[in-house]
C-alpha cells in the first residue's frame, strides 16, 4: 500500500481506527498471549470449517467498490471479497496473489504479469486479462473519482498479450509499481460501460476473493460468506459478520456479552479492562507496531516556524515519552522518522532532540525569541510566541496528545490554543486552503517505502499532501532516486538519508507510533502472529468443532 | 397550513445561507479527487450563481418534487432515501412514548389534582421536578450503567440482537421491545413530568368550577364527578399540549438515538451535523418541521372532534 | 403600589421554601462560578499522567479524567460556562421576545399577525434539532451556542410579552396617557413594559434552565464546547466513553446539571406562584 493509501488514512482517520483485522495490515514484531483455560487435546485443534466469526467496525462501510473506497470501514469488507495481483506475506515479502508470478525487464521498464488459470469470479465467470486492463483503464479514467490513480498514471503503456499475461510498460523505473498492482481487480463483465458511480456492485460486489458478498443492512451489519471455490480453497470458517457499533464502550460490552468475536481495543481497555482472569480464558489478545505514526506538522509558510532552530527547539520541549504513557498508556514508541522502527527502512541513527525544556529554551533564544515582557510568553519583533493546533474530532488520542504538547510548550512560554475540528469542514477550510499554524495528524504507511506524494516540492497542490509546504530538493531527489531502482540496498541508502535530512529539518515534530491491539475470542484458532501482523492468513483460520459457536446454513 | 409550510422552508433556507462560503467548498473529499465535473453539477443543482430568491424557489421546486439532493456522505445515496429509510423507527418510538405519556401522566395528574396535598401529591411533585431537571442524556448514561453493564438485563445500543434472524417471530417482537425499553423510556421521560403536572393543574382548575360543585350538590357520587365531569373537560386541552410535546419528542430523539444507537432519523442528523452533510441535514430539519406540523394539525382536528363547543359553525 | 407589591411579593417568596431553596442553589452557583479561582482545589488544566481515571479520593474528591486532571476543579471551572451561556442565550430570547411581544401587542393588527406566524412557524421546529442544524453550518463555539439558543428559544416570551400587553394596553392609566398624546415609545417602555416584566422574569429564570440543559445536551455532543475547555456536558462525554472504568464521570457533572436545573426550575416556578394574583390566599 504506497502513499495512495496515506490520503485515505488522512481522510479517515476520524474513525478511530477501530476496526477489526484487515488484509492490508503489515506490521512486525506481534505479540500474543496465550488464553490459559483452553486445553489443548486432538480434537479441540482439527481445522474443521464451520462457525461464524464477528467482527466490530466503528463506522460502517460506505462503498464495496474498490475503486470508490477511501475509508477504512470499506476497505476491511474489500479485502475479503477481492484480490490483487500481488500481496505481502507474512514477511512483508511481495508474493503472488491473483498473479503467479512476474518477470521484471533488464531495464526495469516492464513488469509482465503471468495470471492464474483457476480463478473464477463469484459469479462463475474467469478471471482473464480483461479485468486487469479494465482495472486498470477504470482507475486512470479522469471521470473516475479515486483516490489511487497516482502509481497508475506512471504506466506508460499498458498491454494485454494473451488472455492469461499482461504487461506494463513505465517511463522509468518505478520500484513502488509492483506493489500498486496490490490493487483490487474489478470484474470487466459486470462494470463494462456503465458508470462506475451508479453501479449496483457498490453495494453488491462481486470479487474474486475468499468470501463472497451475503448482505448489508445499512448502519447495522454486513455479512460475507465463504466461497467455496476460491482459488487457495474454501476458508474454514463459514461467514463473517462485521457490525457497526458506532462507540468503543459499546463495542466493548458486546464483546464480553459474547455477541462479537474480535474488535480493536484501545489503550485503556487493553490496559484496565481486559486484564481479568475471566478475559484470558476466554480471549487472546495480541500487540504490535502499527504502520500509523502521528506527527505535529507546522505550516512551513508561517513565519513563526520558517527557522529550523525553532522547530528543532520545539520538538526538544515536547515530552514525547510523557505522551506514550499518558495518551497511549505505554502501548507504542516515541516517533522519529516517517518509518515504521521495526521495519527494514528504518534509520535508527537519525537525531532524536530528546526531551530537555532548558534546552529549548535556549535554542528559541539564539533563534530570537525571549520573553522580554515578562509576561511569560516568549516573543520576537514585539509578537507573543502564540498559535493553534488544529486536529480532527472524533479521535480521543490526538485530542489528549495535543492536550500534554500545550502544556509542554507553555512551560517554555509558548501559549498554546487547542482547536477540535469536524473531519470534513478541517480539511476543507483548514488543511486544503493551507489554513492553519500546526496541525496534529497522523499518517499510515505501509511496506513500500515511497513517501513522495507527501514530502515532495511540487506536490503542494490544494487537495495535495504536503500541505505544510515542505520544499527541499535535496529530499526531492532523494526520494526520486529511491523510486527509480528495484535494488532494496541501493534503495535503503536514498531513505536513510533522506530520513537523516528530515530529521535535522524537523519540518514535522514526529510523535507517536501506537500499538494495535486486536483481541479475539479464544475459540479460534491457527492465529500466527507475524511480522505482518495477524491477518494475512485470515482464510486458515478456524474453530474447532467442538467448540464452534454458530450454525451456518450452506 | 400553507403559510406554515411556506415558513418553514423560508426558515429552513435561511439556516443553509449561514453556512460561510457556498456548498460547493465545503462538499468533502471523503470522495477525493472530487472532480470539475461533479462540483458543476452540484452548482446547477443548488443553482449558486443565481440570486438569492432564485436560489430558494429552485430549492423549493427540488423539494416539492421530493428531490432533497445527494448526501455529502461518502455513500452518495439520495438524501430522501436516507431519511425515509430511518422513519419508521423514530416515529414508532415517539408515538409509543406519547402513549406511555398519556398512560401514566394522565392517572398521576388527576389523582395528584384530587388529593391535593397529599403525600401522593407532594411526591409526585417532587417527581415531576426532578423529571424537567434531569438531564436526559444523563439519565440514559445512569440507566445504561444499571441495567445494562451492572445487572445486564438490558441491551444497550441497536434495536436488535445479533441472532434476530434466527428467533421465532415472538422471539423477535421480544428482542425489538428489550431494546427500546430504555430508549423509549428515557424519550417519555421529560414528556411525563410536564404532561403530569400540565394534567393536575387543568384538573385543578376544572375541579374548581361551578358545574362541579353543581354535580356534587346534585348528589352524584365522587366517582362520577370525577371521570364523567372533571376529566373530560381537563383533557381537552391536554390533547393540544400533545400537539406542543412533538417537536420535543422529535428534538430529543437526536440525543436518545444516538446514545442507544438506534439507526432512526435522530441518530442520522447527529451523523449528518458531525460530517456536515448539508443536504441530509436540511432534509430532515424541514422534514422533521413537517412532522410536527401535521402534529399540530392532527392535535387540533382531535381536539375540535372532541370539543363540542367548537364542532358547531367553526 | 409598586412598593407593596415588592414587598408582598419577597414575603409570599419567603414562604416557598421549596423556592427558596432555589434561591440558594442559584446563589451558590454564582458564588463558585464567580470564586472558581479560588476555590478549585487544582488547576483545571493540569495534567497528571500518573493518575489517569482515578476513582474519588482524599487527593481528588471527584476522580480525576483520562488525562489525570482533577475533576472537581474543572466542574468548577465548568460552571462558569454554564451559567455563562445560561445568562447570554436568556438575555438575547428575552430581548428579542420583549421587542417582539411589545410591537405584537402595542400595535396588533397586520405586525401582530406577521409576528404571531413567525412564532408559529419558529415553533414548527423541533428546537434542538434548529440548533443542531445551526451549529452545523456555522461551527461549534461558546459565542455560537449561547447566540442559537437565544435565538431559537424568544418565542414564548414573545407570547407572554404580548399577552401582556394586550391586556395592560387597556387599563387605565395607559388610555389616559394616550388620550394625553404621549409617543407610543414612551408609553410602551414607560408604562406597558415595566408592568409587563413578571411573566418575563419567570420565563428568564425558567430558561436560564433550559439553556444550560441544552448547552450541556451540546456539549455531550460534541457540538458544545470543545475540550480541552471543560463543561459538564463535555465531562459527561468522557464518562460515557469510559462507562465501565470511570462512574465517576459519568455522576457528577449529571448531577451538577441536576442541581443548576432545579435551582432555577423551582426559584422560577416560586416567583410565578408569588406573583400569581389567583394564588392569594
Amino acid at each position: 500500500m504506497v502513499i495512495r493509501q496515506a490520503y485515505l488514512a488522512l481522510l479517515l482517520s476520524t474513525i478511530v481506527a477501530l476496526s477489526g483485522c484487515s488484509d492490508k495490515e503489515k506490521e512486525a514484531g506481534v505479540m500474543a498471549e496465550k488464553p490459559t483455560g483452553v486445553a489443548a487435546s486432538p480434537d479441540n485443534t482439527k481445522p474443521a470449517y464451520g462457525d461464524m466469526m464477528i467482527r466490530g467496525s466503528i463506522g460502517d462501510a460506505s462503498v464495496l467498490l474498490p475503486v470508490l473506497a477511501s475509508d477504512a470501514a470499506s476497505g476491511d469488507i474489500i479485502g475479503y471479497i477481492y484480490n490483487g495481483l500481488v500481496k505481502y506475506d507474512k514477511n512483508i515479502k511481495l508474493v503472488g496473489d491473483l498473479a503467479e508470478k512476474w518477470e521484471i525487464s533488464e531495464d526495469n521498464l516492464k513488469i509482465r504479469f503471468y495470471l492464474r488459470k483457476d480463478v473464477k469470479w463469484q459469479d462463475g465467470k474467469p478471471f482473464t486479462a480483461k479485468d486487469v486492463e479494465f482495472t486498470y483503464k477504470l482507475i486512470i479514467d479522469p471521470k473516475t473519482p479515486t483516490a489511487y490513480a497516482t502509481d497508475f498514471l506512471r504506466v506508460k503503456e499498458f498491454r494485454v498479450l494473451d488472455p492469461y499475461t499482461v504487461e506494463a510498460t513505465y517511463e522509468k523505473p518505478y520500484a513502488p509499481a509492483l506493489g500498486s498492482w496490490g490493487q483490487s481487480m474489478h470484474p470487466a463483465h459486470l462494470l463494462e460501460g456503465q458508470d462506475v458511480n451508479q453501479s449496483p456492485l457498490k453495494r453488491h460486489p462481486i470479487g474474486t476473493g475468499p468470501y463472497k458478498f451475503t448482505e448489508w443492512k445499512t448502519g447495522d451489519r454486513i455479512v460475507v460468506d465463504s466461497y467455496h471455490d476460491y482459488f487457495e480453497g474454501r476458508p474454514y470458517i463459514d461467514r463473517v459478520m462485521t457490525r457497526t457499533i458506532p462507540d468503543p464502550a459499546t463495542m466493548f460490552l458486546e464483546l464480553k456479552a459474547g455477541r462479537l468475536d474480535l474488535m480493536t481495543l484501545t489503550p485503556l481497555q487493553y490496559r484496565r479492562q481486559t486484564d481479568t482472569p475471566w478475559f484470558k480464558q476466554n480471549f487472546v489478545r495480541y500487540k504490535y507496531l502499527s504502520f500509523n505514526y502521528t506527527y505535529l506538522g507546522y505550516n512551513l509558510k508561517d513565519w513563526k516556524f520558517q527557522d529550523k532552530k525553532v522547530r528543532q527547539a520545539l520538538t526538544t520541549a515536547i515530552d514525547r515519552e510523557s505522551i506514550v504513557n499518558g495518551v497511549l498508556l505505554g502501548l507504542g514508541q516515541p516517533a522519529y522518522t516517517p518509518y515504521k522502527p521495526d521495519t527494514f527502512w528504518y534509520n535508527p541513527n537519525v537525531k532524536k532532540f530528546p526531551y530537555d525544556p532548558e534546552k529549548a529554551r535556549e535554542m528559541l533564544a539564539e533563534a530570537g525569541w525571549k520573553d522580554t515582557d515578562g509576561d511569560g510568553i516568549l516573543d520576537k519583533d514585539g509578537k507573543p510566541f502564540e498559535f493553534t493546533i488544529i486536529t480532527n474530532q472524533g479521535n480521543e488520542l490526538r485530542k489528549n496528545a495535543a492536550t500534554i504538547i500545550q502544556r509542554d510548550l507553555k512551560r517554555i512560554g509558548i501559549s498554546v490554543k487547542i482547536r477540535v475540528l469536524e473531519w470534513a469542514a478541517f480539511l476543507k477550510n483548514f488543511i486544503n486552503k493551507r489554513n492553519f499554524e500546526a496541525c496534529l495528524l497522523g499518517w499510515q504507511t505501509g511496506p513500500e517505502p515511497n513517501q513522495i506524494d507527501i514530502w515532495n516540492s511540487k506536490k503542494i497542490g490544494e487537495t495535495q499532501l504536503n500541505f505544510i509546504t515542505y520544499q527541499n530538493p535535496t529530499v526531492d531527489k532523494l526520494l526520486d532516486d529511491g523510486a527509480s531502482t528495484y535494488n532494496r540496498d541501493e534503495r535503503k541508502k536514498y531513505y536513510d538519508e533522506f530520513q537523516a535530512i528530515i530529521a535535522e529539518d524537523q519540518p514535522y515534530t514526529f510523535l507517536y507510533v501506537g500499538e494495535t491491539l486486536p483481541i479475539i475470542s479464544s475459540r479460534f484458532r491457527g492465529i500466527e502472529p507475524a511480522p505482518l501482523g495477524i491477518s494475512y492468513n485470515f482464510i486458515e483460520w478456524y474453530v474447532p468443532k467442538p467448540l464452534q459457536k454458530y450454525q451456518i446454513q450452506p | 397550513m400553507i403559510p406554515l409550510l411556506l415558513g418553514i422552508t423560508i426558515i429552513s433556507f435561511t439556516v443553509m445561507k449561514m453556512a460561510p462560503g457556498d456548498p460547493t467548498s465545503l462538499v468533502t473529499d471523503l470522495n477525493p479527487n472530487m472532480n470539475e465535473e461533479t462540483i458543476a453539477r452540484i452548482r446547477a443543482h443548488y443553482g449558486l450563481d443565481q440570486p438569492w430568491h432564485i436560489q430558494y424557489l429552485k430549492w423549493l421546486r427540488n423539494m416539492l418534487m421530493l428531490d432533497f439532493g445527494t448526501s455529502f456522505a461518502p455513500d452518495g445515496r439520495p438524501v430522501l432515501d436516507k431519511i425515509l429509510e430511518r422513519i419508521p423507527i423514530t416515529i414508532f418510538i415517539n408515538v409509543v412514548s406519547l402513549l406511555l405519556i398519556l398512560a401514566i401522566a394522565i392517572p398521576i395528574g388527576v389523582s395528584s389534582a384530587v388529593k391535593q396535598g397529599s403525600l401522593f401529591d407532594r411526591g409526585t411533585t417532587v417527581f415531576v421536578f426532578l423529571g424537567f431537571a434531569i438531564p436526559s442524556f444523563w439519565l440514559a448514561l445512569l440507566l445504561m450503567i444499571l441495567f445494562g453493564v451492572k445487572l445486564e438485563w438490558l441491551p444497550i445500543s441497536g434495536i436488535r440482537s445479533l441472532n434476530y434472524m434466527e428467533l421465532s417471530q415472538v422471539g423477535r417482537f421480544f428482542d425489538f421491545a428489550e431494546h427500546l425499553i430504555l430508549p423509549i423510556f428515557i424519550s417519555a421521560f421529560g414528556g411525563l413530568a410536564s404532561m403530569s403536572r400540565y394534567m393536575r393543574s387543568n384538573m385543578l382548575e376544572v375541579i374548581r368550577q361551578d358545574y362541579i360543585t353543581t354535580a356534587r350538590a346534585k348528589g352524584l357520587d365522587e366517582r362520577t364527578v370525577i371521570f364523567r365531569h372533571a376529566l373530560r373537560n381537563a383533557l381537552l386541552p391536554v390533547i393540544t399540549l400533545l400537539g406542543l410535546a412533538i417537536p420535543g419528542l422529535i428534538g430529543g430523539s437526536v440525543i436518545v438515538e444516538t446514545i442507544f444507537a438506534i439507526p432512526g432519523m435522530g441518530f442520522l442528523f447527529y451523523q449528518s451535523v458531525m460530517m456536515r452533510d448539508y443536504p441530509t441535514v436540511m432534509g430532515i430539519l424541514v422534514i422533521g418541521a413537517v412532522l410536527t406540523l401535521l402534529g399540530n394539525l392532527f392535535a387540533d382536528v382531535s381536539y375540535s372532534l372532541a370539543d363540542p363547543r367548537i364542532r358547531v359553525g367553526d | 403600589m409598586k412598593v407593596n407589591i415588592l414587598g408582598d411579593f419577597t414575603r409570599r417568596l419567603g414562604k416557598n421554601r421549596l423556592a427558596v431553596a432555589g434561591l440558594i442553589v442559584v446563589v451558590i452557583l454564582f458564588v463558585v462560578a464567580i470564586a472558581a479561582p479560588i476555590l478549585a482545589p487544582y488547576d483545571p488544566d493540569h495534567i497528571d499522567i500518573s493518575n489517569i481515571l482515578a476513582p474519588p479520593t482524599r487527593a481528588h474528591l471527584l476522580g480525576t479524567d483520562i488525562l489525570g486532571r482533577d475533576i472537581l476543579s474543572r466542574m468548577i471551572y465548568g460552571s462558569r460556562v454554564s451559567l455563562s451561556v445560561g445568562f447570554v442565550a436568556v438575555g438575547i430570547s428575552t430581548l428579542i421576545g420583549a421587542f417582539l411581544g411589545s410591537i405584537s401587542g402595542y400595535y396588533r393588527g397586520i405586525p401582530d399577525t406577521i409576528i404571531m406566524r413567525f412564532v408559529d412557524i419558529m415553533l414548527c421546529f423541533p428546537s434542538f434539532f434548529l440548533i443542531l442544524a445551526v451549529i452545523a453550518f456555522v461551527g461549534p463555539s461558546i459565542w455560537n451556542i449561547m447566540i442559537v439558543i437565544g435565538v431559537t428559544s424568544w418565542m414564548g416570551v414573545t407570547r407572554l410579552v404580548r399577552a401582556e400587553f394586550l391586556s395592560i394596553r387597556e387599563r387605565d392609566f395607559v388610555q389616559a396617557a394616550i388620550s394625553q398624546g404621549a409617543g407610543d415609545l414612551r408609553i410602551i417602555f414607560l408604562h406597558i413594559l415595566p408592568n409587563a416584566m413578571a411573566p418575563v422574569l419567570v420565563a428568564a429564570t425558567l430558561g436560564v434552565a433550559a439553556a444550560v440543559l441544552v448547552e450541556s445536551g451540546l456539549s455531550f455532543l460534541g457540538l458544545g464546547v470543545q475540550p480541552p475547555d471543560p463543561s459538564w456536558g463535555n465531562i459527561l462525554t468522557e464518562g460515557k466513553d469510559n462507562i465501565e472504568i470511570a462512574w465517576w464521570l459519568s455522576l457528577f457533572p449529571g448531577l451538577a446539571i441536576l442541581i443548576t436545573v432545579l435551582g432555577y426550575n423551582l426559584l422560577g416556578e416560586g416567583i410565578r406562584d408569588s406573583l400569581d394574583p389567583r394564588l392569594r390566599r
